[in-house]
């Protein structure tokens, strides 16, 4: 294994791979990436989708692959790691600001369940009121869900909190 | 029998339930009575037959089983183990939401009781949808209850809904003859105890929707043992179709 390679250069180029459904944020923010080793004759990503059935997860694990590739000039495998099982908490704090930017109610941190009550009143990211109500539990894409502020009569989606 | 058989059979049947749902919920595509459940099904949709896969591919890497395209679209009617709750045609909005609401409700309580499962990639599937289901039985609470206060005609539609889905939705539990060696070597409770589990999940909210609960009394069996309604072979011929021309596709 090419020994100048650094651990710092392996996740700066991580750092490049976007989520296809939401781009302002990188998988290292989503918390997808769960472990990063360097074996004889490859690098190995250990990833976790976000949602069971998200149908971005093959493009996901072919883009690490093929930037790391790219930029690192060495073989890279990307396996889904069995025994992490992804939640929001995941999410950085970047990640949470850069979802407000970006339009996208951010989850609400949870302690191991998510209680029903926790997402009827999600901050409106356009105005931040608290006067708002859950329309629907599903968004446009599958780790979306619909809400409606009544503050400023805007619909907005939130990046549903997953236990 | 060989523990590793029993669980084969355990999992085609979960399976079969979301691959053949997870296809029903998506006819409503396009036919939703509002935006939002459009939306709302075919989500559900991708979340079912996202689960059937993943339990396919158990299958096939962790015991033995062929490939799982092959799998779900290569079998003949009688070797689906889907019982016929999630056979039947979508029907009126007011049956596919009562469907909807009592196979989630049975799922959830099937995933929580595998969460301490013997066997660890059943256990690990179920960590990973817990959380997802609780936004699919949210949806059908919610929807039940307003329906349900939304006029005696709407509350009527909905009782009639249960009464025509409720036999059905007990076939979900059809006992298979190993339960009780499942159940002693940890790997899941077995249908029974499922049943009773999934009856005090639905009773508070059909008390606070004012329905009443039918009873147990003649459960429509008959899927776990490949014997099913006129309904699925045609479905099993569309979804094979696009499979069957072209088997060495890949997906
Ligand atoms: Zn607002």
């Amino acid at each position: 294994m090419n020994s100048t390679i650094t651990i710092q250069a392996v996740y700066t180029s991580l750092e490049q791979v976007m989520d296809p459904e939401i781009p302002v944020l990188n998988v290292l923010e989503l918390g997808m990436i769960t472990d990063v080793i360097m074996e004889e004759e490859y690098l190995l990503i250990k990833m976790i989708p976000t949602f069971a059935a998200c149908p971005a997860v093959e493009v996901i694990k072919t883009n690490i692959r093929t930037t790391l590739e790219k930029d690192l000039q060495i073989p890279v495998k990307v396996s889904v790691d069995k025994e992490v099982q992804w939640n929001s908490n995941r999410l950085t704090a970047i990640a949470k600001e850069k979802l407000q930017n970006f339009g996208i109610a951010a989850p609400q941190k949870h302690e191991g369940d998510v209680e029903i009550d926790m997402i009827m009143h999600t901050n409106c990211p356009h105005c931040g009121s608290e006067n708002t109500y859950l329309r629907s539990p599903f968004g446009s894409t599958l780790c979306r869900a619909i809400h409606f502020c009544k503050h400023c009569g805007m619909m907005f989606e939130q990046f549903k909190p997953l236990s | 029998m060989l523990l590793n058989q029993l669980i084969k059979e355990l999992i085609t049947k979960m399976g079969d339930d979301e691959l053949i749902l997870g296809h029903r919920n998506s006819e409503w595509t396009g036919l939703g009575p509002v935006m939002e459940e459009d939306i709302a099904f075919s989500s559900m949709a991708q979340d079912k037959i996202g689960h059937s896969w993943a339990l396919y591919r158990i299958l096939h890497e962790e015991l033995g089983g062929e490939d799982p395209d092959q799998f779900a679209f290569m079998r003949s009617e009688k070797d689906f183990k889907c019982c016929h709750l999630t056979e039947m045609p979508i029907g009126s909005y007011d049956f596919s939401l009562m469907r909807h609401f009592l196979f989630d409700h049975a799922e959830t309580v099937r995933y929580n009781s595998m969460l301490q499962s013997s066997f660890l990639p059943l256990q690990q599937l179920a960590r990973k949808v817990r959380g997802e289901l609780k936004y699919h039985t949210l949806h059908a609470d919610a929807w039940i209850m307003q329906l349900c206060r939304a006029g005696e005609e709407s509350y009527l539609k909905m009782q009639t809904a249960l009464d025509n889905c409720f036999q059905l939705a007990c076939g979900i539990f059809e006992a298979g003859p190993d339960d009780k060696q499942l159940a002693a070597e940890n790997v899941y409770p077995g249908e029974e105890a499922l049943y009773e589990q999934w009856i005090e999940a639905i009773y508070p909210v059909l008390v606070k929707a004012s329905l009443n609960m039918p009873e147990r009394k003649q459960p429509v069996y008959g899927g776990r043992y490949g014997k099913h309604t006129a309904y699925l072979q045609p479905l099993l011929n569309e979804m094979g179709e696009v499979f069957r021309l072209n088997p060495e596709a890949t997906w």
